[in-house]
């Protein structure tokens, strides 16, 4: 739910990265906060396990610069991937207004892209949202592994309705701020919508 | 519509239906006063109030020292996790939280299910006032964000973001 200070000429917005455990999630939201200005940014938080395990979520408040005097603010948060912190990621979900999938291209984790991504839907569904309306991007991650399934088949499996994609190492930096970018655009359009 | 029932903040599913909060100058500067005086009344180091998203609406105080974006996030995770937990419970919300610490306590109250009135306090004042003036306090947010939902739902309101073009977005991430 996107929130407008119209004193202060703030427009602040929720992007959620979701995805498996350990496709990168994390890391892109590491790599954002240390490419970015730090007068534009806030702290990074993660409430993570004593072996770096997303716990609860991460946090990172972002300015992505001004449109016509508004400020544009984004919350920045990533879910804990494994299976059994359900009850947390439907938390985070709450209030959201753009979804980034992050999927991981290892063809050994076809699989737990394709539960996790039912698993958003699930759980978007059930606080009444719909992933078809919902401003979302996709990020297939870690390209620079060996046994990586084709950018093809992820699209066919993960993608049907062709909302924008992009490959990504998040580790090194690739394709994270475009995945950024595009989901952010995608909000403000949204935002912009309902206020017309 | 007059006969519509008084309703609180609205359910989050209302809330789906009309996804966005707009703070206009009027309740922003009547939620600002009562902030501003709860500091002083409940003699409180910093006071703030958050939506259940964790974006700050007004804070008050010493609030330079304070990372109060990371609190806020904090604040509405936190209070995520416990209404969670009611839920298991059959509970309703826990509508108040309350953190001691060596120096600083923090009290935590969730006003009218939709935004969450946090005050920071040390050893110069006590639970007890803290609790009444935040009592009185929270009755009085409770009102006028009553006030700000309507006037947010009305379909003739002011829309701040309306002006804006598509051409404005692309701008901004052309670099
Ligand atoms: N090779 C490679 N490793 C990555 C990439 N992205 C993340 N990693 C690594 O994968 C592991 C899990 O990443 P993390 O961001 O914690 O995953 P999360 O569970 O989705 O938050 C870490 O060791 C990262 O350094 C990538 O694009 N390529
Ligand atoms: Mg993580």
């Amino acid at each position: 739910m996107s929130f407008i200070n119209v004193l202060s000429r703030e427009i602040n917005c929720k992007i959620v990265y979701y995805g498996p455990g350990l496709c990168g999630k994390t890391t892109n939201l590491q790599y954002i906060y240390n490419k970015t200005n730090p007068d534009a940014k806030g702290k990074m938080i993660s409430l993570a396990t004593e072996t770096e395990r997303t716990l609860f979520f991460d946090f990172l408040p972002l300015a992505l610069g001004e449109i016509r005097g508004f400020k544009t603010r984004f919350h920045l948060y990533t879910v804990p991937g494994q299976v059994f912190y359900d009850a947390s990621r439907k938390l985070i979900l709450k209030g959201v207004d753009g979804v980034v999938f992050v999927a991981d291209s290892q063809i050994a984790r076809t699989e737990a892209n394709l539960e996790s991504l039912e698993n958003l839907r699930t759980n978007l569904a059930e606080q009444g949202y719909s992933l078809d309306k919902l401003p979302y991007v996709i990020q297939y991650n870690k390209r620079d592994m060996p046994s990586v399934a084709p950018v093809e088949e992820l699209r066919e499996l993960l993608n049907p309705n062709k909302v924008p994609d992009f490959e990504g190492v998040a580790s090194t930096g690739v394709g994270v701020f475009e995945t950024l970018k595009a989901v952010a655009k995608l909000v403000l359009t949204e935002v912009k919508r309902q206020a017309g | 519509m007059a006969t519509e029932p008084k309703r609180v903040f609205g359910s989050l599913e209302e809330l789906m239906t009309n996804p966005q909060m707009v703070m206009y100058e009027e309740e922003f500067n009547q939620i600002q006063a009562i902030v501003v005086r709860l500091v002083k009344e409940a003699n409180a180091r910093v006071v703030f109030v958050i939506d259940k998203n964790g974006q700050e609406i007004a804070k008050a105080g010493e609030t330079d020292q304070l990372d109060t974006t990371s609190l806020a996030s904090l604040t509405a995770g936190n209070i995520a996790a416990t209404g969670g937990m009611a839920k298991l419970l059959r509970e309703n919300e826990f509508t108040t939280q309350f953190h001691e610490g060596e120096r600083a306590n923090i009290h935590i109250q969730i006003v009218g299910n939709r935004v969450i009135l946090v005050v920071i306090f040390d050893s110069k004042t006590s639970l007890g006032l803290v609790r009444l003036r935040v009592k009185k306090a929270s009755e009085e947010l409770n009102s006028i964000f009553e006030a700000l939902l309507r006037k947010v739902q009305d379909p003739n309101r002011e829309t701040p973001f309306a002006e804006i073009t598509d051409d404005d977005i692309d701008n901004l991430f052309n670099d």
